[in-house]
C-alpha cells in the first residue's frame, strides 16, 4: 500500500529552489535511505513529510490522502521525525518523557519508558538527570525514545547517528531496525553509505533539489 | 511651598536652556541627536500646551462621558504605538487594543470600587494615563521578546509540534518568558521604590505641597495598578498574539 506519496512537490524559501518537481512513492514497512550532498534538500524532504512546512508546488499524500487533509497534530503523532541536533526541553529527562503522555492527556507510563530505557542500553535512574549533563550520543538516544513511546506510523531520522560514537551507533542502529522488523516505516538521512545499504531496501539519492538516484537494494 | 505658582513663563524659558546641555552632548560626541532632540522638545511642548488646555476644559465639565471618551483615545494611541514595535505580531494593533483596555479597565475599576479614586476627571485622566503608558511600554517588550525567542527558539518550537503537540503546548515557554519580560520593569521599579527614586506620583504631589505621608499613600496605590495593569496586559497581549505566529497547518511561519 502506497503509505507516504509525493507528488510533483517543488519547495521554495526566499526564492531559493531547495526541491523541484519531486515525485517518489513510499511503501508501508519500507526502510528508505536518503543520501546526497549537504544541500541537497535531505532535510527539507522530512520536514515535509512532517509537515512542519508545506509545498510550494504538488502534494504529499499520507495513506493516499493529501497531508493537507489532515489534523495536522494527530497527523504528526502518526509521523515521528527525529532532528539531526536532538532538542531536549526542561531541565530534565522526565520532562522530555512525560511530554508525550501530557499532550494525548494520558497518565506517565513507567513501565513503557523503563522497556525503552531497557532497549536503549540505557539506566532507569536516568528519568531524573538533568538534561545538562547528558553527552551528545545520550541527548540523541533520549530524544528518539522520546519519539519512540508511542510508536508512530512513520519514523523520519534526520542523520541521528553522524555525532554518535560506535557504540552510540550501533545501539540506535540496533533499535530502529528492531522497530523496522516489527513493520514500522522508516525514512533515514545518513551520509553512511555502508549504514544505508545495511538497513535500507530502497536508497533515494537526492541532488541539488532533484531525485538523482531511486534503487532498490533488497 | 506651592510649587505650581513657582514656575513662571520667564523661568520655564531660562529652564529651556537645559536642552542645549542635550544639543551640545550630541554636537560634539557627532550623536546626530540634534535634528531629533529639537523636534522631541518641540513637540513634547506643542502637546502639553494642547493637553493642558483639553484637560482644563474636561475637568470643568465633570462629565464621566467626556472623561471615558478621552481615556479611549489614550488606549487607541498607546495601542497604535505598541503595535508599531511589534511589527511581526498579526493583529497587533486590535491585541494591543483589547490587552491595554483590560488592564485599564480592571485596574481603574478596583480603584474606583474600593472608593480609593472617584470617577472624577482630574483624577481618572492622570492615573489612567500612567496605566495606560505603563500597558503600552510592557506589550512593546512583551512583542520584542516573542519575536526574538520564536526565532531563537525554532528548534525548541518545532520538536514540540513534531511530537504532535499544539501550538500553545509548543509555545508556552515562549509565551511565558515575554509575559515576565512585560512584567519585570515594573516589579524591579516596585523594589527600588523610594530608594533609588521618589517617582512621578509622590514627586507631583509633595512639590503641590501635599504632605509626604500623604503622597506615599498615593504612590503605593500607583505601585499596586500598575503591577496588575501591566500583568494583565502582557498575559492577555502573549496569549493573544502567539497564534499568530503559525499558519493554519500549525507551522511556524517565521
Amino acid at each position: 500500500m502506497s503509505w507516504l506519496e509525493f507528488r510533483n512537490v517543488c519547495f521554495e524559501n526566499d526564492g531559493a529552489k531547495i526541491l523541484r518537481d519531486l515525485s517518489v512513492t513510499i511503501e508501508e514497512g519500507d526502510f528508505i535511505s536518503i543520501v546526497g550532498q549537504s544541500g541537497s534538500g535531505k532535510s527539507t524532504f522530512l520536514k515535509l513529510c512532517s509537515h512542519l512546512i508545506s509545498p510550494t508546488q504538488g502534494d504529499i499524500l499520507f495513506k493516499n490522502q493529501s497531508l493537507f487533509a489532515y489534523n495536522s497534530t494527530e497527523l504528526r503523532k502518526s509521523i515521528a521525525y527525529c532532528f539531526q541536533i536532538p532538542y531536549l526541553f526542561g531541565d530534565t529527562v522526565m520532562e522530555n518523557l512525560s511530554f508525550p503522555f501530557t499532550i494525548r492527556n494520558l497518565k506517565f507510563d513507567q513501565e513503557r519508558v523503563q522497556e525503552l530505557f531497557s532497549l536503549f542500553q540505557m539506566p532507569q535512574n536516568y528519568l531524573n538527570k538533568g538534561v545538562k549533563n547528558l553527552s551528545g550520543g545520550e541527548k540523541q538516544r533520549i530524544a528518539l525514545l522520546r519519539s519512540l513511546i508511542f510508536i508512530p506510523e512513520v519514523l523520519l531520522l534526520d542523520e541521528v547517528t553522524s555525532a554518535l560514537d560506535s557504540e552510540n551507533t550501533a545501539i540506535v542502529e540496533k533499535v530502529i531496525s528492531q522497530y523496522h522488523e516489527k513493520g514500522l516505516t522508516i525514512l533515514w538521512i545518513t551520509h553512511n553509505l555502508e549504514q544505508s545499504r545495511k538497513y535500507a531496501n530502497r536508497l533515494l539519492t537526492l541532488e541539488a533539489g532533484k531525485i538523482k538516484g531511486w534503487e532498490v537494494i533488497r | 511651598m506651592n510649587g505650581s505658582d513657582s514656575i513662571t513663563i520667564t523661568s520655564l524659558l531660562l529652564a529651556s536652556s537645559l536642552v542645549l546641555v542635550s544639543l551640545f552632548f550630541s554636537y560634539w560626541q557627532k550623536l546626530n541627536l540634534e535634528k531629533e532632540t529639537v523636534i522631541s522638545v518641540i513637540r513634547a511642548v506643542v502637546q502639553l500646551v494642547a493637553v493642558g488646555f483639553v484637560l482644563e476644559y474636561i475637568f470643568g465639565l465633570h462629565n464621566p462621558i467626556f472623561t471615558t471618551l478621552l481615556l479611549l483615545f489614550m488606549i487607541l494611541n498607546a495601542a497604535y504605538n505598541a503595535a508599531k514595535r511589534g511589527r511581526e505580531v498579526k493583529n497587533g494593533f486590535l491585541i494591543s487594543f483589547v490587552s491595554i483596555a483590560a488592564g485599564t479597565i480592571v485596574t481603574l475599576a478596583v480603584l474606583t470600587l474600593s472608593k480609593t479614586l472617584k470617577y472624577e476627571p482630574y483624577q481618572m485622566i492622570p492615573v489612567g494615563g500612567m496605566i495606560i503608558s505603563n500597558s503600552m511600554v510592557a506589550l512593546g517588550l512583551c512583542y520584542k521578546q516573542l519575536v526574538s525567542n520564536f526565532k531563537a527558539r525554532r528548534e525548541e518550537v518545532e520538536t514540540k509540534l513534531s511530537l504532535g503537540a499544539d501550538i500553545l503546548p509548543s509555545s508556552i515557554e515562549i509565551i511565558r518568558d515575554a509575559t515576565k519580560t512585560g512584567m519585570l520593569p515594573t516589579i524591579d521599579s516596585a523594589k527600588t521604590l523610594g530608594i533609588v527614586s521618589l517617582p512621578g506620583m509622590m514627586t507631583g504631589l509633595i512639590m503641590a505641597g501635599a504632605p509626604p505621608m500623604e503622597a506615599i499613600k498615593y504612590q503605593i496605590m500607583v505601585t499596586f495598578m500598575l503591577l496588575s495593569t501591566t500583568s494583565i496586559s502582557s498575559f492577555m497581549a502573549c496569549y493573544l498574539s502567539y497564534r499568530g505566529f503559525f499558519n493554519e497547518r500549525k507551522q511556524l511561519m517565521l
